[in-house]
């Protein structure tokens, strides 16, 4: 056991690789054996990737899912922001420069658009929940916008860690609703081309969501949506604890 | 050599990241402010400019490929390190924040996809049509 546990600590990352592969396999075999295609291998392989988050989290307590689990430390570094980052910008090799002038205004809007409506909704349900202090409803309909502004909003207007932790469940559950969600509803909203695709990540805003969600959809629209969703965070962390903390400061 | 096309993309992303940065810092923001799309920009440019040919084409090329083709199982092993544990244990009011949230998004994808629409259309069919 010791032995094991040597060499797969040292070698953290090449077992990462070596587990995800495995993921990947069982996932396209069984998108092709039990769903004949209709799910996609990918889809598969993030639902289980969540799973095992969600086992991760319970066995060890800790908050990086899977990654706490001793043996599979490197799932952490293989995951994470740097690699995440790396592996999104390469994706943007061969598109095509016209494509995104083509949604230029549609994308911007559609960031504004996000940010402004998702806080509303989370806004509303605080409200609904009984909230009446405006600190805290900034904070949680913040984090309906992402599980990052979250946080930065509450640290930056005092809300209390209570809410703060709410407003990043929040976000964790948008993050995960739209990875499971986007390749089921893809084709209702019309998410086949490069503008939906482009309109879509400004409206969600997750990355990664929205990155394993269109992965999950179509990979040729990954560097459409994830171009325009890394422009959302940046913007709800400046508008949450300025412009919209003001806004609901006045109603309440 | 292949090195030289991952170089190419590691230098795309480490000057989006301090763009990002710097943004944030001038907004007053505690966040990077679109470092890995302007990075996305910065590899869209070169691999569409005749000046990089060198960094983007044949075996160098191939460097900027295997990291797109890596995506997938690194967005599998986000998926993995999600803190979904604390997403469950939310409560009610984080699961419907959340979900309606997402419910409202959804729904207003096909009504901003409408803006400067017309020539909209379907990836595999697409394609140059010529007008820019």
């Amino acid at each position: 056991m010791d032995i094991i546990e040597t060499v797969f600590v040292r070698n953290d990352l090449i077992v990462a690789f070596a587990v995800v592969g495995a993921t990947m396999w069982v996932s396209y075999l069984l998108a092709n054996k039990l769903t004949a295609g209709r799910i996609h291998g990918s889809a598969i392989a993030i639902a289980l990737g969540l799973l095992a988050a969600y086992w991760g989290g319970t066995v060890s307590g800790g908050t990086r899912g899977v990654a706490d689990v001793t043996l599979l430390g490197g799932i952490g570094l293989m995951g994470g922001g740097m690699m995440r980052d790396f592996a999104i910008v390469a994706t943007a090799f061969g598109v095509h420069i016209s494509e995104l002038k083509k949604a230029g205004i549609a994308g911007v809007i559609s960031i504004f658009a996000g940010v402004i409506v998702s806080f509303i909704v989370g806004a509303a349900v605080a409200v609904m929940f009984g909230y009446t202090d405006p600190a805290a409803i900034t904070t949680i309909g913040a984090g309906a916008v992402t599980y990052i502004v979250g946080p930065v909003t509450g640290e930056a207007i005092g809300a209390s860690d209570a809410v703060i932790t709410l407003s990043v469940a929040a976000g964790l559950v948008k993050s995960i609703l739209v990875m499971i969600g986007t390749p089921l509803i893809a084709k209702r909203i019309g998410l086949d081309n490069p503008q939906s695709a482009m309109v879509f990540g400004g409206l969600m805003g997750t990355t990664s969501g929205v990155a394993a969600g269109l992965a999950a959809t179509d990979p040729k629209l990954v560097p459409y949506g994830a171009m325009t969703a890394t422009f959302y965070t940046g913007l709800g962390c400046l508008l949450g604890p300025s412009v919209l903390f003001f806004i609901v400061s006045a109603i309440y | 050599m292949i090195v030289y096309g991952v170089a190419l993309l590691s230098v795309c992303l480490v000057l989006g990241m301090l763009i990002g940065e710097a943004l944030g810092v001038a907004l007053n923001v505690e966040a990077n402010v679109g470092g890995v799309g302007i990075a996305m920009l910065f590899l869209v440019y070169a691999s569409n400019s005749e000046r990089f040919k060198a960094l983007t084409e044949g075996v160098s090329g191939t460097g900027i490929k295997f990291w797109s083709a890596m995506y997938i199982p690194i967005v599998v092993a986000m998926a993995a390190r999600q803190n979904v544990a604390a997403a469950t244990e939310g409560g009610l009011l984080a699961l419907t924040a959340g979900v309606a949230a997402v419910i409202v998004s959804f729904a207003l994808v096909p009504i901003l996809s409408k803006i400067g629409k017309p020539d909209a259309h379907p990836l595999d069919t697409s394609e140059e049509r010529g007008a820019g």
